[in-house]
């Protein structure tokens, strides 16, 4: 029983000491002053905050998971010899590469939000109509920031080679950020005749970048933007369940990977 | 203290244990010996839970440690590479490990003992892998647990650290603690273990004292004496 409550203090204290660690690496800095940028040059050019919005939204979804899946294979492997000393204490690995884990996500995840951020705060957010559709924005970019830091430490914990650890990372990336995309428009295009709503409704599904692009252009109620698959989605859920359809979907994008983690480092030799 | 019971491993198709039977018992130095790749380091991290053996039991303390992380409360662990998180200072390494492990005071002592004090704000990367592996030590040593494990402990040293570092470790085994070695360094072997544990490819091959060995093999020294085991059987 004295385990059990021993438990989630542990985990924290690694996720402290993780994210100090990569608080103080270059990197998040740059990562940090990259979206501080964007955000101001985004307002400075479109003058209008519900436009920057939309533009911020067609660079998150493709960076986020960049970023996300680079830093977290990059983490697992630079801590590698680190670990194995944290393996050596009356530590439970769950623990251990949770806290790791949720370590590297809450850096990128505060480097995302203070960066867009002061920006936008600046311009004025609070009085504007454009914070919750902002708000919005900022969430999805957490969870896929969740979602791809998991799926990187999955990889990385399949793989002793660094190098074809990053390689899968970048090929994972390129595939749901650019090459499903194309595939499932080719099948869209290809089975026109056939009834393909419940088709491209899952097909939405499968990948949290299409169904995070979704759920933002739902929430913004851009008819234009939407598409065919955006369009099938309200239709079929109306917009809030629409909203609420996403989430649930997003949430298990999140869960499966952790869950992974967990039984992976259970069962993996140092 | 450590029993190991039919332990085998295999990584892929490596079969590197083959069905280890080793009794450690209470107090006193031992030595693991054997060839590259003979599966020291292996034994050991199984002992630590790091690796997952595929049959065979291990028990700690009366404790079978699958499954169990709270034994090693009573393990302290010197890995063979010292690798640290570049960013964080000397100081707080040693604070962050005392946090996630317990409250202890013999870090001062350990400190003192290697000449560590001008390095305790310096950055870990910015360290010579000599000074690297004194804190590695000090961390080790710094919990007083009965059971230690080194692995290559004289590894970068110079002579004054590894005099003391053979004192420091003789006033341990004084304590009655449990101390199992791996070194490649066959006189500091000599001089500091009471029994040696010979591992030839995948299974221990000799238990017991020098003395032991000598009259085994026939040989007048302790470094001819593994030299013959390792021609004797073409490794």
């Amino acid at each position: 029983m004295r385990l059990r409550q021993y438990y989630p203090i542990t985990m924290l204290k690694i996720l402290k000491y993780s994210f100090y660690d990569l608080m103080r690496s270059r990197w998040s800095y740059v990562y940090f002053a990259f979206y501080l940028l964007l955000g101001t040059v985004l307002l400075f050019l479109n003058n209008d905050l519900s436009k920057a919005v939309i533009t911020l939204m067609n660079v998150i979804i493709v960076l986020v998971p960049l970023i996300g899946t680079i830093f977290g294979v990059m983490y697992y492997y630079n801590s590698k010899e680190f670990t194995e000393l944290l393996l050596a204490q009356p530590l439970k690995r769950s623990s251990i590469f949770l806290g790791q884990y949720l370590g590297v996500v809450l850096s990128l995840t505060m480097s995302l939000i203070l960066g867009l951020g002061i920006p936008f705060v600046f311009y004025g957010l609070f009085e504007s109509s454009a914070i919750w559709d902002f708000s919005l924005l900022l969430i999805t970019g957490a969870f896929l920031t969740l979602i791809f830091t998991a799926l990187a430490f999955n990889i990385a914990l399949s793989n002793e080679n660094k190098i074809k650890g990053f390689g899968y990372a970048i090929l994972l990336w390129l595939f749901l950020a650019v090459i499903y995309d194309g595939l499932f428009l080719m099948t869209l295009i290809m089975f026109e005749d056939y009834p393909l709503d419940k088709v491209s409704l899952f097909g939405t599904m499968l990948n949290p970048i299409d169904l995070s692009r979704t759920l933002i252009l739902l929430k913004l109620d851009i008819s234009a933007l939407l598409g065919y698959t955006g369009a099938v989605f309200k239709q079929f859920f109306g917009t809030s369940f629409g909203l609420i359809v996403s989430f649930v979907m997003l949430t298990v994008w999140v869960v499966m990977p952790v869950l992974r983690i967990v039984f992976k480092s259970k069962n993996k030799d140092f | 203290m450590v029993i190991i019971e039919n332990l085998h491993k295999k990584f892929g198709k490596n079969q590197v244990l083959k069905g280890v039977d080793l009794t450690i018992s209470e107090g006193g130095i031992f030595a693991v010996l054997g060839p590259n790749g003979s599966g020291k380091t292996t034994l050991i991290k199984a002992v630590l839970g790091m690796v997952i053996p595929n049959k065979g039991q291990i028990t700690v303390l009366a404790e079978n440690i699958k499954k169990n992380s709270t034994y090693r409360h009573k393990i302290d662990y010197l890995p063979q590479i010292a690798n640290f998180p570049s960013n964080l200072k000397v100081k707080e390494l040693i604070k962050m490990i005392k946090d996630l492990r317990k409250p202890t005071h013999d870090d001062q002592r350990l400190i003192k003992l290697f000449r560590l004090e001008p390095f305790l704000n310096k950055k870990l990367g910015q360290l010579s892998g000599g000074t690297k592996q004194k804190v590695n030590l000090v961390l080790t040593f710094m919990f007083n647990s009965p059971i230690v494990i080194l692995d290559e402990p004289t590894s970068g040293l110079d002579p004054i650290s590894m005099l003391r570092l053979k004192d420091l470790i003789k006033a341990e085994k004084a304590k009655g603690k449990t101390i199992l070695i791996t070194s490649h360094i066959m006189s500091f072997v000599e001089e500091i273990s009471d029994e040696i544990v010979f591992i030839l490819e995948g299974k221990i091959y000799f238990k017991g004292s020098i003395q032991k060995l000598k009259t085994k093999t026939n040989q007048p020294d302790f470094e001819h004496a593994i030299a013959s085991i390792l021609s004797d059987n073409h490794a």
